[in-house]
């Protein structure tokens, strides 16, 4: 359903100020989202002011260190630092992307950090990505094939390989999902362009021989059709990846098929 | 699994404006369906033109006051723009459909071209009306 406001729980009030630190001519101010299931009070937003001579290029640089100088108890998934695990998608500045690969210097005034948007929230910056998850393994995410096994490996052309690049780099971080307004207002039901994304890229891929029930599971009104190319998807994958026109893709094999 | 206290978390903010950044796909996206579902409203006026004209003299010139008057004719001017909006939204949708355009930078020049188009076909249905 259409929403345009937050539930009442999870109205947002203001937080605690962190002190300055001492001495520093290049002071950065950082207002971050936070909530703990520890108690029962609402999400705030805290302002945290960090040493920028001190500090990394990145936004995940300013989350370590807020964590390890100014305030222990701030939550946040991290590991590779590079973009590669997408654990640290978040929407930072209005947009979702990996903290680890966001330069600060690419954000204009205050560095503004909440966590992926209509997400039900764990803690601070950590969203519950439980329903995400499934929705991508109905999809079937593994080569799916019907003829014998070879006795080597399912071999592919150079060309058909190529049609797998752009689909393939997708690293799950969920921030097209979670910025699609159709999957924020009827995710329950529709897949969202991470798992549709992952379902063309079995789909096209030349040695998949279920393409015709993956097709079917995908046939459905909210699944498949509540991508309304939006296009907030590929605009915001911090890997360059077009979910929207795969998405596309796979709607015009669902037409040409009924040929 | 820890899986403490899922019964109240919160809805992390989604909000367009305070919370996501207005993108040029989605404003132009999200303005198709406000233009189809106000070209409903401007049905309306049209279907109470014709009734009116259908049912007395009176009514009739009522309706077309209105409709001719200064505040009616911005509104017609808003209809004719909704109208135009929504047809250039739906062309741009046509060409996805058949698998073009559809990179990020493609499409927000549509969706310029939709904003600018609609404008000028709206001037230009302005001025033929103006003509006759």
């Amino acid at each position: 359903m259409v929403q345009f406001n937050l539930p009442k729980n999870s109205k947002i009030v203001t937080g605690k100020t962190w002190p300055k630190p001492e001495g520093a001519t290049n002071v950065r101010k950082f207002q971050i989202y936070r909530w703990s299931p520890d108690d029962e009070k609402n999400p705030s937003v805290d302002t945290y002011f960090i040493d920028m001579d001190k500090c990394g290029p990145m936004v995940l640089d300013a989350l370590i260190k807020i964590k390890n100088e100014i305030d222990p108890t701030l939550t946040f998934r991290r590991s590779c630092r590079e973009g590669i695990c997408g654990s640290c998608a978040m929407n930072i500045d209005g947009i979702n992307t990996l903290a680890c690969i966001y330069g600060l210097d690419e954000i204009k005034g205050d560095v503004r950090i909440f966590p992926l948007p209509h997400m039900p929230v764990v803690k601070d910056l950590i969203p519950d990505l439980t329903h995400f998850y499934a929705q991508h393994a109905s999809i079937m995410p593994w080569l799916e094939t019907k003829t014998n096994r070879p006795e080597k490996e399912w071999r592919q052309s150079i060309e058909d390989r190529k049609k797998l690049d752009g689909l393939y780099e997708c690293v799950m971080c969920a921030s097209c999902s979670t910025s699609c307004p159709s999957y924020w207002w009827n995710g329950d039901e529709y897949l969202g362009p991470a798992a549709l994304l992952h379902a063309y890229r079995w789909i096209i891929d030349s040695r998949d021989e279920a393409t015709g029930e993956r097709l079917d599971y995908l046939e459905d009104s909210f699944k498949l059709y509540r991508c309304h190319t939006i296009m907030n998807c590929a605009k915001t994958c911090p890997k360059g990846l077009n979910p929207a026109a795969a998405i596309a893709h796979i709607k015009k094999m669902m037409l040409e098929r009924t040929h | 699994m820890a899986d403490v206290n899922r019964g109240n978390r919160p809805l992390s903010p989604f909000m367009i404006g305070p919370y996501y950044r207005p993108q040029m796909t989605s404003i132009s996206s999200i303005m198709v369906r406000i233009t189809g579902i106000a070209s409903l409203g401007s049905v309306f006026l049209a279907i109470c033109w014709f009734l009116a004209a259908a049912s007395s003299e009176t009514a009739f010139n009522f309706f077309n006051g209105l409709y001719g008057s200064w505040i009616g004719n911005i509104v017609m001017l808003a209809a004719a723009w909704a109208i135009w909006y929504h047809m250039l939204g739906r062309v741009r949708h046509v060409i996805w459909d058949f698998g073009y355009c559809l990179d990020v930078e493609t499409s927000e020049k549509m969706g310029w071209g939709m904003f600018i188009g609609a404008t000028v076909l709206t001037v230009l249905t302005a001025l033929v009306f103006l003509i006759f």
